[in-house]
C-alpha cells in the first residue's frame, strides 16, 4: 500500500525531469552553434578571407577538410566564420519583430474595436505578398547590407508575432482575472502588459524559434541574390552563390555552407517544436 | 437597518438597468433594480441561474462592456459611479469597493507568485516601498488564515487548495481596506466544510473591517447564515426584499415561497422536495405582465397582463406581486 502512495508521489516529479527529445536536441544543435559563433577562430583552421593561390578549387583533404573555393580560402573556416553572422542574422532580424509584434498583438487584443479593424487589414495587406518578393523589394529600395535587411525583415515580420498575441490576448481578457484585475483598480496599460502578456506570450515564443530558421534561410537567400551581406564576409548564402559556377567541378564550395543551413534551420525547428511540446504539457 | 440616502455613506442603487444588445434582440438582464446596502451591512442577492444577479454585481462594479449597456444610478459615497469617468471609477475600485469571483481558480492569475497580486493592488493604490508592501501583504495573508504565509507569497496560485486560493483572493480584495466588498458567489466553487469557513471569515471580516458586504448566491443556506438582508430576483428584477428573518419566515411572493420549499432542512419532517415547475424566461423575450406568471400556481388574469409594481410593505419590505396577501396566507411551508 505504502509502496503503492510512494509511486505515484514520485511519478509527476518524474515526469516533470523529462524534456521533450525534440527540445533536447534542438538545444544541443543550437547551443553548439552559438559557441561556434561567438568563438569561431578556436574551430576555425585558417584565416576565412585570406587568398591561397597555390590550392584553387581543392577537393576535401585533410589539410583542407570541405575544400577550397576559387580563391584557395579554406571553405571550413569560411563555414565555421560565417556561423557569426547567420546566428546574428537568426537574432537580429527576428528580436525587433518579435518584441515590436508583441506590444502591437498586446494593444490590438485588448483594446478591439477600430484598432483591431485597422490591424486586420494591415495584416491582410502583408499577408497577400510572398514574405520574400516583399523583403526584396524593400531591400532593394534601402540598398543592399545586412542593416538593411533587418529593417526590411523587421517591417515585414512584426505582423506574424501581433497576430499570434492578439489572438491570445483575447482570450485572455475575458477571463476571470483580467475581471479581477480592472475589479482591482489597475490600469489597462497594468493589466495588458503585467497580467495577460505572460499568459498570452507562449504561442508568439515557440514561433520565434521557428522565425529564426527562416530568418536564416532569408539572410543566406538575400546573401545569395547579394542583397544580404556583401563579399567578402563569409556567409553561408554568399558562399553558395560563389560556388553556383562551378557546381560541376567543386561542388564542395556551394554544398557545405548549404548543410550548415540545413543543421542550425532544424536546430530552430525542433528547439521550436520542443518548446510547444513543453508548454502544452504544463497547459 | 435604514440605508443612508444622500447621506454619503453606503451605497445606493437607483433604476439599474442594463441591457445587452444580442443578435436577437434586446436583452434585459437587469432592470430597474433598487437597492440599499447600509454601512456594515450584509445583503444578500439570490435567484436562479440568469435571474440577473451577478449581472447586477458586475453593473454596480462597471464591468459591463459592450454589447451591454448599463443605465441608471448606482451611488457611492455621494457620487455615482455609472456617470463618473473611466480614471476616477479606476481609483475607487480596489481601493473603496472591490469584488471577489466565484471560481478562485481562474480569478488569480495563474503565472504570477500570489505575493505579487496581492502586492499589485497596493501598488496601484498607495505609495507604499516594497518593504511597505511586503508587510502588508503578510498581515494580510494572516488576517484571511493562510498559514505559513512568507513561504505562501512566493508560491503560484496553482499550489493553492481551492479554499486557500478564495483566501488569497479575499486577501487580494481586502488590500486597501475597502468599505465594500462585492461578493459573487463566493463559495459555490468551493466543498462544504470549507464554504463554512469562507463565510466565517467574511463574517468576521465585515465585524472587524465594518465593511459592507453584498453577497450574490444561489444558496438560500447562505444568506440565511450569514446576511441582514435580503433581495429576491427574477428575470432581472427585484422581487422581494426584506430583513432575513421577514422573508424567510413568511415570503410573500409565489418565486420566494418555491425556491425556500425547494431546500431541505434538517429536523423536519423528510417529505418530498417541491421544485418550481417550469424554467426561467429568456431575457429577449420576457412574458408580458409578471415575468413569473407562467411558472406560478398563484397567477390570475392581471398577472398576464399588468407587471406587478415592487411595492413596500412597511419598513424595509418590498414585494412585487398582485396577490402577496394569498401568498403571505397560504399554508406554512417551512
Amino acid at each position: 500500500m505504502s509502496v503503492a502512495v510512494e509511486k505515484i508521489g514520485l511519478y509527476p516529479r518524474f515526469r516533470r525531469l523529462a524534456l521533450p527529445r525534440t527540445l533536447i536536441s534542438g538545444a544541443i544543435i543550437i547551443g553548439v552553434s552559438l559557441l561556434i559563433a561567438f568563438f569561431p577562430a578556436l574551430f576555425a583552421p585558417y584565416d576565412p578571407i585570406a587568398f591561397d593561390y597555390k590550392a584553387l578549387l581543392k577537393g576535401p583533404t585533410l589539410a583542407h577538410p570541405f575544400g577550397t573555393d576559387s580563391f584557395g580560402r579554406d571553405v571550413l573556416s569560411r563555414v565555421i566564420h560565417a556561423y557569426t553572422i547567420d546566428m546574428q542574422i537568426a537574432v537580429f532580424a527576428t528580436v525587433g519583430p518579435f518584441i515590436f509584434g508583441t506590444i502591437v498583438g498586446a494593444y490590438v487584443g485588448y483594446a478591439g474595436g477600430l484598432a483591431e479593424a485597422i490591424f486586420g487589414r494591415v495584416v491582410d495587406a502583408v499577408i497577400t505578398f510572398p514574405f520574400l518578393v516583399l523583403v526584396i523589394a524593400i531591400v532593394s529600395v534601402l540598398g543592399p547590407g545586412l542593416g538593411n535587411m533587418y529593417v526590411a525583415v523587421g517591417i515585414v515580420g512584426w505582423v506574424f508575432y501581433a497576430r499570434l498575441v492578439a489572438a491570445e490576448v483575447k482570450v485572455q481578457k475575458r477571463l476571470d482575472y483580467a475581471d479581477a484585475g480592472r475589479v482591482m483598480g489597475y490600469t489597462p496599460m497594468r493589466i495588458v502588459f503585467r497580467h495577460l502578456l505572460p499568459n498570452a506570450i507562449t504561442p508568439a515564443i515557440v514561433y520565434w524559434m521557428t522565425d529564426m530558421a527562416l530568418a536564416i534561410l532569408l539572410g543566406s537567400s538575400l546573401g545569395y541574390l547579394g542583397l544580404g551581406a556583401q563579399p567578402p564576409a563569409a556567409e553561408w548564402g554568399v558562399q553558395i552563390a560563389d560556388g553556383k559556377n562551378f557546381m560541376s567541378t567543386a561542388w564542395w564550395i556551394s554544398v557545405f555552407p548549404g548543410i550548415a543551413i540545413v543543421i542550425t534551420g532544424l536546430g530552430f525547428s525542433l528547439l521550436g517544436d520542443g518548446l510547444a511540446q513543453l508548454m502544452r504539457v504544463r497547459r | 437597518m435604514s440605508a443612508g440616502i444622500g447621506t454619503g455613506l453606503g451605497l445606493t442603487v437607483r433604476g439599474l438597468t442594463t441591457l445587452f444588445d444580442t443578435p436577437r434582440g434586446m436583452a434585459l438582464a437587469v432592470a430597474d433594480v433598487d437597492l440599499d446596502v447600509g454601512p456594515g451591512e450584509m445583503v444578500g442577492l439570490v435567484g436562479e441561474s440568469g435571474s440577473g444577479k451577478s449581472v447586477t454585481l458586475r453593473s454596480i462594479m462597471g464591468l459591463i462592456q459592450t454589447p451591454g449597456h448599463v443605465t441608471g444610478k448606482v451611488e457611492w459615497g455621494g457620487r455615482d459611479l455609472v456617470a463618473m469617468p473611466a480614471e476616477e471609477l479606476r481609483r475607487i475600485r480596489g481601493s473603496e469597493i472591490a469584488m471577489i469571483f466565484q471560481e478562485p481558480m481562474t480569478a488569480l492569475n495563474p503565472v504570477l507568485p500570489v505575493g505579487l497580486q496581492l502586492e499589485e493592488n497596493l501598488v496601484a493604490h498607495t505609495r507604499l516601498n516594497a518593504r511597505e508592501r511586503r508587510a502588508r501583504a503578510l498581515e494580510l495573508m494572516n488576517i484571511v488564515g493562510i498559514p505559513a504565509a512568507e513561504r505562501r507569497l512566493n508560491e503560484y496560485p496553482h499550489q493553492f487548495s481551492g479554499g486557500m486560493r478564495q483566501r488569497a483572493m479575499i486577501a487580494i480584495a481586502l488590500a486597501c481596506s475597502p468599505k465594500l466588498l462585492l461578493a459573487d458567489e463566493p463559495t459555490t466553487a468551493l466543498d462544504v466544510t470549507i464554504q463554512d469557513q469562507i463565510l466565517k471569515l467574511l463574517l468576521d471580516l465585515r465585524d472587524r473591517l465594518a465593511m459592507s458586504v453584498v453577497l450574490v448566491t444561489h444558496d438560500l443556506g447562505v444568506i440565511a447564515g450569514t446576511c441582514d438582508r435580503m433581495a429576491v430576483m427574477y428575470a432581472g428584477r427585484i422581487v422581494e426584499m426584506g430583513t432575513v428573518i421577514d422573508v424567510f419566515r413568511q415570503p410573500r411572493h409565489p418565486y420566494t415561497r418555491g425556491l425556500l420549499g425547494s431546500v431541505p432542512r434538517a429536523g423536519a419532517v423528510r417529505t418530498m422536495l417541491s421544485s418550481i415547475e417550469g424554467t426561467p424566461p429568456g431575457l429577449t423575450d420576457l412574458p408580458a405582465g409578471c415575468a413569473f406568471h407562467p411558472r406560478c400556481s398563484f397567477a390570475t388574469d392581471i398577472c398576464r397582463q399588468e407587471r406587478p409594481p415592487l411595492q413596500s410593505l412597511g419598513a424595509d419590505r418590498k414585494v412585487a406581486c398582485f396577490h402577496h396577501d394569498r401568498v403571505a396566507a397560504a399554508e406554512a411551508i417551512l
